[in-house]
């Protein structure tokens, strides 16, 4: 049972992925990815009926802690790794128009 | 013996009486470093500088008996995915080309509080995805046994370059195997720790309920010493555990008797290499005649690990790689209209090819309409192999089998073939699934004379089981040779 992607799934997957990919990048990732679920398909031999996902391999409860700030200011730092900023602030594209 | 032959315990102890220095040793690996690096590419970055500076500190507290610890002195190398403080940490990626992090990852900073000497960041595969080291921005890293081969991946860096003496020990990252097959390629130790044993704050992620910070070291003395130091409870990691049992040196005892040793039959089918199968089971037989219980079992569901895996991977890929959107750090592309085409076309440049083929897989299984039957169905399958292991722990202690279907690829042989590659996973990824430790130790070499693999894997918690017996196979091996010959 051959997995096909179609033009739209794969534009789709694209916004939800945040890439932008050319036409030959396209049909490349179209074959890749039916070729991985194909492989994926695979579990659904097993049944796994009554069975409950598991997210984490030990029982874990939320861990809380006291909200108080231990670390320093880093801020001059952290915005050093910026490609842009500018009087203390990230700089990003205009977002409207 | 020249000083870049010691294991990190040897050079400390030498340090700690008179016989050596922390920057003798540091000069000579960083010699070694200039002469062989430009051949083998296990490093991103080098600082030398820094790491002559922390030398000559940590040479003076341990002189004036600050300093005590079984590492103090000694040259460590870090995989590039760990962040540290003021040294550029790029994930072997474009997209990260020039981020310096303003702090350190905890596995590290218990490092440096343990005296270790930072030489620098080793190459990798690009986000920790891949088998090869081949998918890094920043050129592939060389087998040192045969620069023709890759030294496996995703830690290929570290491997690589405590088995060329480029430094004394190296941490990596093991999310599917990315610790212990590259040990086995390079003929070194290499350890991946019950999830939550040491802390992943600072260490970028790739997948968070699977990937843990390990030891790449040259003997299983080494390993147990470098993962006493690294493993702690940690406040800023929510999934890290709060153990008493981490005094992992006690663990280091000649002894294997009534040792229940289990063999799982479905570990040595059909696409195991039968150079690496004799070898492995060479190593249980020799463990057998010093007194563990040694059986075959079926483990089963061995199969289903690999696309279970990789759904989960790709998921939390998918998710965690979000963050790199050309605002914050790293790359921006030069050329775009609006916010969301920088974000696109930052990202579609940044990232390499497997990368965005894990991204893509990840958000089409997390995707509205697809959730529910590729994402959680490969979380109803982990508790299942969880199940398994669950079961084949209450009978054995410890279970012994190979770490990779083959010896080290040729170089270019592999990334052609996706599928293909994922499958040399297939020993080493349920381990992650499960959460439990795994370590992987050299135990022969093929006809080519590249190193073998053997891996023991524990119940969650039982690291000290396998320090004990892979310590145990280490002294019936002997030493294992060094790699072929002196470069440069």
């Amino acid at each position: 049972m051959a997995n096909i992607i179609s033009d739209e799934t794969i534009e789709y997957v694209g916004i939800l992925a945040k890439l932008e990919l050319s036409d030959a990048e396209k049909e490349q990732a179209k074959s890749d990815m039916g070729k991985m679920l194909d492989y994926i398909d695979k579990l659904g031999e097993l049944d796994t009926e009554g069975v409950e996902p598991m997210s984490h391999v030990f029982p874990v409860q939320n861990v809380f802690r006291e909200d108080t700030v231990t670390n320093g200011d880093t801020r001059e730092e952290l915005l050093a790794n910026a490609p842009e900023q500018k009087d203390g602030m990230f700089v990003v594209p205009k977002t409207f128009a | 013996m020249s000083i870049t032959d010691m294991t990190a315990v040897q050079l400390a102890e030498a340090i700690r009486a008179g016989r050596t220095t922390a920057v003798e040793a540091t000069e000579a690996v960083l010699t070694r470093i200039e002469a062989q690096d430009k051949i083998y590419n296990c490093y991103v970055t080098v600082d030398a500088d820094g790491a002559l500076a922390q030398a000559k500190e940590a040479q003076a507290r341990i002189e004036a008996g600050e300093l005590t610890g079984a590492l103090a002195g000694v040259p460590v190398a870090i995989k590039d995915n760990m962040c540290t403080e003021g040294m550029l940490t790029t994930c072997s990626s474009k997209i990260l080309y020039n981020f310096v992090p303003a702090y350190t990852a905890e596995a590290v900073l218990n490092l440096r509080k343990a005296g270790a000497i930072i030489l620098g960041k080793t190459n990798m595969d690009e986000f920790a995805m891949g088998s090869t080291t081949e998918t890094s921005a920043f050129g592939v890293t060389r087998n040192p046994w045969n620069t023709d081969h890759v030294p496996g991946g995703s830690s290929g860096g570290s491997a690589a370059a405590v088995a060329a003496d480029e430094c004394f020990y190296a941490l990596g990252s093991d999310t599917g195997g990315s610790i212990r097959q590259p040990a086995a390629y390079c003929g070194t130790v290499g350890m991946k720790p019950t999830y939550g044993t040491v802390s992943r704050y600072g260490l970028i992620a790739y997948g968070s309920s699977l990937d843990q910070i390990g030891p790449l070291t040259k003997d299983v003395t080494d390993c147990a010493a470098v993962l006493e130091a690294i493993a702690s409870h940690d406040e800023k990691d929510s999934t890290s555990v709060a153990r008493e049992d981490t005094d992992f040196t006690a663990a280091l005892i000649d002894d294997v008797k009534d040792m229940r040793i289990g063999i799982p039959n479905d570990y040595f089918g059909d696409g195991l290499d039968g150079e690496v199968k004799e070898a492995v089971l060479a190593a249980a037989k020799a463990l057998e005649e010093r007194g563990a219980v040694v059986e075959h079992f079926d483990l089963s569901l061995v199969e289903y690990a690999i696309p279970t895996y990789y759904t989960i991977a790709a998921a939390e890929a998918s998710s965690n790689l979000e963050r790199f959107d050309g605002i914050k750090y790293g790359y921006r592309t030069k050329d775009y209209a609006g916010l969301h085409n920088m974000y696109k076309r930052s990202r579609s440049e940044g990232f390499g090819e497997e990368v965005k083929r894990r991204i893509m897989l990840g958000s089409f299984v997390l995707s509205s309409g697809y959730y529910d039957a590729y994402y959680l169905k490969a979380l109803r399958v982990k508790a299942l192999i969880k199940k398994a292991f669950d079961e084949a722990f209450a009978r054995y202690d410890v279970i012994l089998g190979p770490v990779a279907p083959a010896t080290a690829p040729k170089l270019g042989e592999s990334l052609a073939d996706p599928i293909k590659m994922y499958l040399g996973d297939i020993y080493t990824i349920a381990v992650n699934l499960a959460g439990l430790p795994g370590i992987s130790l050299p135990c022969g070499t093929d006809r080519n004379g590249l190193p073998i693999g053997l891996q023991l894997i524990g119940d969650c918690f039982q690291e000290k089981k396998l320090i004990r017996t892979a310590y145990t196979y280490e002294k019936i091996r002997g030493a294992f040779p060094k790699t072929a010959k002196e470069v440069g």
